[in-house]
């Protein structure tokens, strides 16, 4: 009788994580070329590949706890997660009842998000993949000019406890990517790439092209500072550490995926 | 008798330690050399710093010796109160705007413990002027949300100081409230004063105008423009008045602790009614004396002192004056005593001033313009009281008190009671001659309002239906009959 009680268990599970599995569904990004804020005159060049529509949910994640004891709060190494580790969280398998499933889950660590888009066959978006589409608004695959556009990003970056609304509350971008703004920040795979210290207004560094930017008035002004805190609030992270307002999703290569 | 047997310990304990700080500072040659030279000044001991929210200030540091100084500050990003029925997203040190007031020595060692919410959204950082080091410390104190940092100075430079955060963008940073002073006192501590306050300016970008209600977020536009909505002390309109006014008795000397934290404008600081008896110019080591206004750079700070000889309410402004009157930089010290007619002697004559003649100028016929729907009794009460707050507080008090001998109260007053329309015809067109209130008599002059007929109704509303009036309804219509 126990065993059919486990055997039924296995089966819902897997019946379960598939159904997230397919719910994660991806969209194909056509690569192309563009400046980042921390671009000088040479544009970078961004290849087609796969992203999620939607960042990783509370409920997704319990399970990937759930199939991967080693990330749960209490057994995962502090090498690869601080204490603030899904410190919300009520014990390793139950997130705090005033946080909806469909919610991004956040407070997990930069090595428990690759290691969950391993899992899935898939990795982490680099900044460069991840500013790419994060400059599209509803309409356009590059907004950055766009006042609306920047105003809506600054407006969010005050607004409090975002991290508790469901995943699909903010607009739907050009690639039909959904949260790239307005929920929460997001783990990218080289996420202090571009270092933003904590001495801002240093000219005399490599970064001396960063700070230049901030002199720009306009549209581009309001862009650069949008931008600005995304890199800042990176650059102040390290991969062990987790913060409330910091979910993740990840990406996939196109060859792969069509293998 | 126990607080009595615990001051009496704690007195030997405190001749001890003098005697013993008095002992090294005469008998040792080495103690006299690093009073020229902080950064080899002996520190003796560690403690806790004493942090203040504003307006009070910590414990002067007095004869105490260079010591370890532990500060704790916490940064939080939290939803307050700007103005009557609007808010703002703070970001701040400590949970106030200004942050909390520190107070060191000379040759103090600080252990700075920085600590950034996690519930923060942003990485924030601290930046204190009075910190000799690459960026004020700002690089040593970056941290993300949930994280803390430490890091250690050494108090070089006697002075009053400003801090701020510097993380990228830093305008926004300080826009949002972030900016605190820290005080660094020379050795053997300022001349001791009776009353000390913290007050600090701040400059507020909203995407709504000044007064328009609700959560306002913040207007980078505006903010790169210059183009402040509200320029206020301690953090929101109103942050010294009401209950949140300063406070003394005759006699005493004040000491104020001013700074501005911008982020863009330069204050004209500016008591009404007093002159600074001195001034540490620019928070430094200058003493200016007998000064009328002080101006105090956006990231600077001055230290005034006046004593107060008479009792009255003493206005603090910023004297680029419409930001006082319409943009909420006002605060006010109130001054309890016995009057002094040697130093005020008050009104002693008046008269009727006609020179004959007339002057003319282009007199404007302006068309009546469509009624607007009369508003509910509640909408009445919330819009006058917004409409009070912006143009009769300032004279006619947050209580209706009015100011004895300058400003009728209006809170239960006969005269406001005796006759709506009269009340009507003062706010429309003005009033200056002899008036009797409740006894007293006043002899001042208010200039017309110049505000809609709506907000006529409304603040008389507003009026009549507190403080013990007579509960009159006044309606748009009734405001429009007076001519």
């Amino acid at each position: 009788m126990k065993t059919i009680i486990r055997l039924a268990v296995c089966i819902a599970i897997m019946i379960q994580s598939q159904a997230y599995g397919q719910s994660g569904s991806m969209v194909k990004i056509e690569g192309g070329e563009f400046i980042p804020l921390y671009g000088t005159e040479t544009a970078v060049k961004i290849n087609d590949f796969y992203m999620d529509v939607y960042p990783v949910t509370n409920a997704e994640f319990l399970e990937f706890v759930k199939k991967n004891p080693r990330w749960k709060r209490s057994e995962v190494k502090r090498l690869f997660a601080d204490e603030s580790y899904l410190k919300d969280w009520i014990n390793d398998e139950a997130f705090p009842s005033d946080r909806s499933p469909n919610a991004p889950v956040t407070n997990v660590s930069w090595y428990a998000a690759k290691n969950y888009c391993e899992c899935e066959g898939k990795r982490l978006a680099t900044v460069d993949e991840w500013e790419y589409v994060g400059m599209a608004n509803e309409k356009q695959p590059d907004a950055r000019e766009e006042e609306n556009y920047n105003k809506y990003i600054l407006s969010w970056y005050e607004t409090p406890k975002t991290y508790k609304n469901e995943i699909g509350s903010t607009f739907r971008n050009y690639w039909g990517v959904y949260d790239m703004h307005g929920l929460v920040w997001e783990w990218t795979s080289d996420f202090n790439s571009v270092m933003i210290g904590g001495e801002s207004r240093k000219d005399s560094t490599g970064d001396n092209n960063l700070f230049c930017g901030a002199a720009a008035v306009g549209a581009t002004d309001l862009m650069n500072y949008a931008a600005f805190m995304r890199y800042a609030f990176r650059g102040s992270m390290k991969a062990k550490y987790s913060s409330k307002n910091l979910g993740f999703r990840c990406v996939e290569d196109v060859e792969k995926k069509a293998l | 008798m126990k607080n009595f047997k615990t001051s009496k310990k704690r007195f030997v304990y405190l001749f001890f330690l003098a005697a013993l700080v008095a002992g090294v500072l005469t008998s040792c040659e080495k103690a006299v050399a690093a009073k020229e030279n902080p950064e080899l000044m002996k520190v003796y001991g560690e403690s806790e710093a004493e942090m203040t929210a504003p307006p009070m200030v910590p414990r002067p540091v007095g004869k105490r010796a260079a010591t370890k100084l532990i500060v704790n500050m916490e940064v939080v990003e939290k939803e307050m109160e700007m103005a009557d029925g609007v808010t703002y997203n703070y970001w701040t040190f400590d949970g106030s705007v200004p942050g909390s007031f520190i107070r060191t020595r000379v040759g103090d060692e600080i252990e700075f413990h920085f600590k950034n919410h996690p519930d923060s959204k942003l990485p924030h950082n601290i930046d204190l002027h009075a910190v000799t080091g690459p960026g004020g410390g700002a690089e040593s104190s970056y941290v993300a949300p949930g994280q803390q940092a430490t890091f250690t100075f050494k108090t070089m430079n006697p002075g009053l100081y400003v801090y701020h955060c510097a993380t990228a963008p830093v305008g926004m940073h300080i826009a949002n409230g972030m900016y605190g002073l820290i005080l660094v006192e020379p050795e053997g501590g300022l001349p001791p004063v009776d009353r000390e306050y913290y007050v600090m300016q701040g400059d507020f970008y909203t995407e709504g105008e000044f007064g328009e209600r609700g959560l306002q977020p913040f207007d980078m536009n505006k903010a790169v423009d210059e183009d402040a909505d509200y320029v206020v002390f301690n953090g929101k309109v109103g942050g010294l008045t009401g209950e949140n006014a300063l406070h003394a008795k005759v006699g005493e000397t004040v000491r104020l602790y001013v700074g501005n934290g911008g982020p863009n404008l330069v204050s004209s600081f500016h008591v009404i009614g007093e002159i600074f008896d001195k001034v540490y110019v620019e928070g430094g080591s200058t003493i200016n004396e007998n000064v009328q206004t002080t101006l105090i750079p956006a990231g600077g700070a001055a230290i005034v002192e006046f004593k107060v000889d008479v009792p009255g309410e003493l206005v603090l402004v910023d004297h680029s004056i419409f930001r006082a009157f319409n943009k909420g930089a006002l605060g006010i010290l109130e001054v309890e005593g016995a009057e002094n007619e040697k130093v005020f002697g008050g009104k002693i004559s008046e008269g009727v001033y006609n020179p004959g003649t007339s002057v003319t100028g282009i007199v404007e016929e302006v068309e009546d313009s469509a009624p607007v729907a009369e508003m509910s009794m509640a909408d009445k009460m919330e819009r006058g009281k917004q409409v009070y707050t912006q143009s009769c507080l300032a004279c006619h008090q947050a209580t209706g008190a009015g100011i004895p001998n300058a400003f009728p109260p209006l809170a239960n007053s006969d005269y406001l009671n005796a006759d709506v329309h009269r009340s009507i015809e003062v706010v429309k067109f003005g009033l200056s001659g002899e008036i009797e209130v409740n006894g007293n008599v006043y002899n001042s002059a208010m200039p017309p309002q110049n505000i809609s007929d709506e907000d006529v109704a409304a603040v008389l509303t507003y009026v009549y239906n507190n403080w013990g009036n007579n509960k009159t309804e006044v309606t748009q219509e009734m405001v429009k009959k007076v001519k």
